[in-house]
């Protein structure tokens, strides 16, 4: 029943449209939330219980109200009270089977005794065979909430960053005094309000009420250092002010983060109304005072015709004025100071009549409770703050705070409407001092006065605390009983409090009957802890846009072009291969073949120490190494696990070139920085990283030289003048500042080419091009690991794991222990000493046609459990015409043959070959 | 988020650093029972109170720093270079 105007109603009547509930039309006013909307069309139910499957209406008329969560369009779980609603909205009831009216589930009812605390612990436990029966049946009854769509949400994710001097958390009276006072102390503010506008309780207050609040939004209208974020919530307070607001977009289907640095936060959430434990005070029609003050003021809407109130404060006062306003018949108010109490709402759709304590019955349609308050401390208990329980005010009160974070507003105490704004004012004054002037001793702030309210939590009847969860004060009581005498534990229990409303409406009530059960005091008791986050955030919000980083090397487009099947190498998009990595090998092996290797790490290294340097971070040494030259060496971390592996070349007077593995290349030079300044800063070296200056070309296969002398003219490419493991500087394709280096990873003739990042594409080109009657081809990253393992190298990562020590990989010459130090190397000595544990070998299937794939377990024997060691990296050989495998393996296996038991159980014989290299392991063709 | 005051850059986000283990004298090589290498490799204290912790600013300075810090209230009363 939609009331005439109220002076404080935030509904357009100019503005009305229709929009749909459970797929039937209704009307709204610009405004109005999906439940004022519908409240005022007639509808007192909005859906259905956890559990139980009771009829549920509205209870608080905030974004916590329980009975209000409504699917709208493909998204669950909305906050039907909170959310406003829209043009052609479809908006549908949650938690119902086959309609709201008529629940089939609601014959749970008749099972309570069954579905008390812990039910599922007890009652689904045998006969073992049903389980999968019991988990079907409780994921039909337990699934509270809407239907998430399979599809990806459509919704707008985005993420911003804050820089405040003050941000006030909550915009009513007191938060809205603090924002003016810190902005004319010069601080540039955040006010962030969980309602759609400012005001808290004096949006819905009376006349004098009004005019303050108009009065305020003035003043900060006028303040361009106060930014007002609406429909936002700061969810969490980390260390030094890190704070987390999820601020509602387009009508809240989308949600922005905001993560904002603050030197101050300031608190000041008002109180949240609880609501009252008493047999039947979930049935529709029973509402708090807030709720009813909220739906005549704002909303005009009439919430029943005719009223009992149980007050015991002001705010129950103003209720029952309220609903007089608006024409609703006040039966009785029940004075909760003068000890009168109520003790039962009966009905079964609705509130049909009331029982008072004196046991006289009043008819009426809906019952008001005003029984007090739970202080929403969330934002100050994150900060380190253990808020009191005060028995006279009946609610907790903050203690001793860190200086950067302040509270203000009820929370703090009670007090005039005058008195809130000017404490509000006095902590925004402070607040603004204290992040102008860090340094400086703070100034405390007086609270507000001690607030007197008796202590009413539930009658002498049993009724729900938790109406989320369908979690009665009877079920806490057993709880109890059963032993869960703390209130942790009978929280988990009990699951009271883990609700959509984690607490906010029933934890005073949960520590209350929880203290009766065990017999003592709430104070005792003490609350659950409160944790971020504070509202529910979506996970949309958390992830917000995708933003991963991809690195390409300037040859990529050729790549593409050419039809690469593309690799995803950490960040790196490399082309695996261009159709079909066996004929690549093939040409590799036979004639020429290119691949883009610029991924591979690469440091440049300066200074008279770098030898020093590269002596402590490779297993081998470097002292000796002359100019022009290269070497292979292996890093291990100070465990002795094999940490990279890559060539380092000597290209000139104290300085050196670095390559590492793709995927190490960061780790790698963070390692070096880390010994040059922690443990060596005397020694002068300079590390830069060059991997995507340079773009690195690998040129390999037989025809390798003749096709490198027809693009470099000032470096002498014979075999005895630039030998195997040599690098030379110069122009390749007359690109000046090249260098290469002959190495081969492919067991091939090969110089691996770095030229200046903007000319890789033009000397991959031009390699092409000079190429061409060599039979040129690329080859990508599948070529190159098959050909790498049939010469038997290893990967790092691949075919070592995090308990690989360097002696375990077969380059036992070239760990150097006679070094005095080096990383690792104690790790190294005592292994030498003991044995490796297991070791790197070359393994190959009897029968060449079967590939055991990676993973696959080496075991004792046919049918042995005994695992022996692992296939860590298998292929079907092109060159060999049959699989060839690397293996790690026990040092101490005799056994030959091999067993090979596949992922799928078969299990294939294999031996093991004497050295590393299945394909020319003498390596004449690299070194020819 | 944790704030640092980086001696070269100033205050900044932990996320701007890698946390790169308790600090710790590392045992000569050469004379290290594996005892007091492993201690040295595994062995942190992890107390509750002051501890003495590496950093690495890697998107700022891109140096290792030494961090006095509290874990139970995350309060930082040094930081200087490491290596100094």
């Amino acid at each position: 029943m939609r009331l005439p105007r109220q002076r404080g109603e935030v509904i357009d009547r100019s503005d009305g449209f229709e929009f749909r509930w459970n797929g039937r039309a209704r009307s709204a006013f610009r405004g109005d939330t999906i439940i004022s909307a519908l409240a005022a069309a007639g509808e007192r139910v909005f859906s259905r219980s956890f559990k139980y499957h009771r009829r549920r209406g509205v209870v608080s008329a905030s974004a916590l109200d329980p009975g209000c969560l409504v699917q709208v369009g493909d998204e669950p779980n909305v906050r039907g009270a909170h959310r406003q609603v829209a043009p052609g909205m479809d908006v549908f009831a949650q938690n119902v089977w086959p309609s709201l009216d008529f629940d089939l589930r609601a014959g749970a009812r008749w099972l309570r005794r069954f579905l008390g605390p812990g039910f599922y612990y007890k009652t689904f436990m045998a006969p073992r065979a049903l389980w999968p029966w019991y988990q079907r049946l409780l994921r039909h009854m337990g699934t509270p909430g809407g239907t998430v769509p399979r599809e990806r949400s459509s919704a707008y994710f985005d993420k911003r960053y804050a820089h405040a001097d003050v941000v006030v958390a909550g915009a009513g009276p007191a938060g809205m005094a603090a924002a003016v006072a810190s902005a004319d102390r010069g601080a540039r503010v955040m006010l962030v309000e969980e309602e759609h506008a400012l005001g808290g309780h004096l949006r819905y207050g009376a006349g004098a009420h009004l005019a303050e609040l108009s009065r305020l939004r003035q003043e900060i209208a006028r303040r361009e250092e106060i930014e007002v974020v609406t429909d936002a919530v700061v969810f969490g307070r980390y260390d030094d002010n890190w704070l987390g607001i999820v601020e509602r977009r387009d009508g809240g289907g989308s949600e922005r983060l905001i993560k904002a640095r603050t030197s101050m936060l300031v608190v000041a959430p008002g109180l949240i109304e609880r609501p009252y434990v008493f047999d039947g005070n979930d049935l529709p029609g029973v509402m708090l005072a807030t709720a009813v003050r909220k739906l005549i003021r704002l909303y005009a809407v009439r919430p029943g015709e005719r009223a009992v109130v149980f007050s015991a404060n002001e705010e129950g006062d103003a209720a029952a004025a309220d609903l007089e306003d608006a024409g609703v018949e006040v039966v009785r108010v029940v004075d909760g100071r003068r000890g009168e109490g109520i003790r039962r709402a009966l009905g079964s759709s609705g509130v049909r009549e009331v029982e008072l304590d004196d046991g006289s019955r009043l008819r009426a349609d809906l019952l008001v409770t005003a029984t007090g308050w739970t202080a929403p401390t969330s934002l100050l208990n994150m900060a380190g703050c253990r808020p009191r329980y005060s028995p006279r005010a009946a609610r907790f009160l903050p203690d001793a705070l860190p200086r950067g974070v302040m509270a203000t507003g009820a929370l703090t105490g009670d007090g005039s409407l005058e008195e809130l704004v000017a404490h509000g004012h006095a902590v925004g004054e402070e607040a603004a001092r204290r992040a102008r002037e860090p340094d400086k001793d703070i100034v405390e702030i007086p609270a507000l006065g001690e607030p007197a309210h008796p202590e009413l939590f539930r009658s002498d009847t049993h009724g729900f605390v938790d109406f989320s969860e369908d979690v009665s004060s009877k079920d806490i009581e057993r709880a109890a009983d059963e032993g869960y005498t703390s209130m942790q534990l009978a929280k988990r229990f009990t699951t009271a409090t883990m609700g959509p409303a984690q607490g906010k409406l029933e934890l005073m009530n949960m520590a209350h009957v929880h203290a009766e059960s065990i017999g003592v005091s709430v104070a005792e008791v003490g609350t659950t802890t409160w944790r971020p986050p504070y509202v529910p955030v979506t996970l949309g919000a958390l992830a917000g846009r995708n933003f991963e980083p991809a690195r390409r090397s300037p040859i990529q487009v050729w790549h593409e072009d050419h039809g690469a099947v593309p690799l995803v190498a950490g960040q790196w998009i490399r082309p695996e291969h261009y159709g079909n990595p066996a004929e690549e090998v093939d040409n590799v092996r036979n004639r020429v073949g290119i691949i883009d290797v610029t991924p591979i790490g690469k440091l440049d290294l300066r200074g008279p120490d770098v030898p020093k340097l590269l002596n402590l971070v490779y297993v081998n040494k470097w002292s000796k190494l002359p100019i022009g030259s290269v070497r292979y060496g292996v890093m291990c971390a100070e465990d002795g696990v094999v940490l990279d592996d890559g060539v380092t070349g000597h290209i000139g007077e104290e300085h050196f070139i670095m390559s590492t593995t793709s995927s190490g290349a960061t780790g790698v030079w963070e390692w070096l920085e880390d010994w040059l300044q922690t443990e060596h800063p005397e020694w002068r070296v300079l590390v830069t990283p060059v991997t995507s200056a340079f773009a690195s070309i690998n040129v390999a296969g037989p025809k390798a030289r003749e096709l490198m002398q027809r693009l470099v003219d000032d470096v002498d490419l014979s075999p005895d003048a630039f030998p195997y493991m040599r690098v030379r500087r110069g122009r390749i394709a007359g690109v000046a500042h090249s260098f290469m280096w002959r190495i081969g990873f492919t067991g091939e003739l090969s110089y691996e080419i770095h030229v200046p990042a903007a000319y890789g594409l033009y000397v991959w080109e031009a390699l092409m091009e000079h190429g061409r009657d060599l039979g040129i081809r690329p080859f990508g990253v599948e070529a190159q690991r098959i050909m790498r393992l049939e010469k038997g190298h290893f990967i790092v990562g691949q075919d070592t794991d995090g308990l690989t020590q360097a002696g375990s990989v077969g380059i036992g010459n070239l760990i150097k222990l006679d070094k005095p130090d080096f990383a690792g190397k104690p790790e190294l000595v005592w292994q030498a000493d003991r044995g490796a544990r297991q070791r790197l070998v070359a393994v190959q299937t009897l029968d060449g046609a079967i590939v055991p794939p990676e993973a696959s377990q080496i075991v004792k024997g046919a049918g042995s459990r005994h695992i022996l060691g692992r296939i860590t990296s298998s292929r079907l050989s092109p060159t060999l015409g049959r699989s060839i495998c690397l293996a790690l393996v026990d040092s101490d296996a005799t056994e030959d043959p091999l067993t090979i038991r596949l992922p799928d159980g078969r299990e294939v014989t294999a031996r093991a070959l004497d050295q590393l290299a299945h394909f020319d392991p003498k390596g004449e063709r690299l070194r020819g | 988020m944790l704030l640092i005051p980086c001696v070269h850059c100033g205050e900044r986000n932990a996320s701007e650093f890698r946390y790169a283990g308790e600090a710790g004298r590392r045992p000569d090589p050469t004379s290290a029972s594996p005892d007091v290498w492993r201690h040295y490799l595994y062995g942190s204290g992890n107390p509750a109170g002051w501890v003495t912790e590496r950093w690495y600013h890697r998107a700022g300075c891109r140096r290792f720093l030494v961090v006095e810090r509290h874990t139970v209230t995350n309060t930082i009363r040094v930081v200087r270079p490491a290596g100094a």
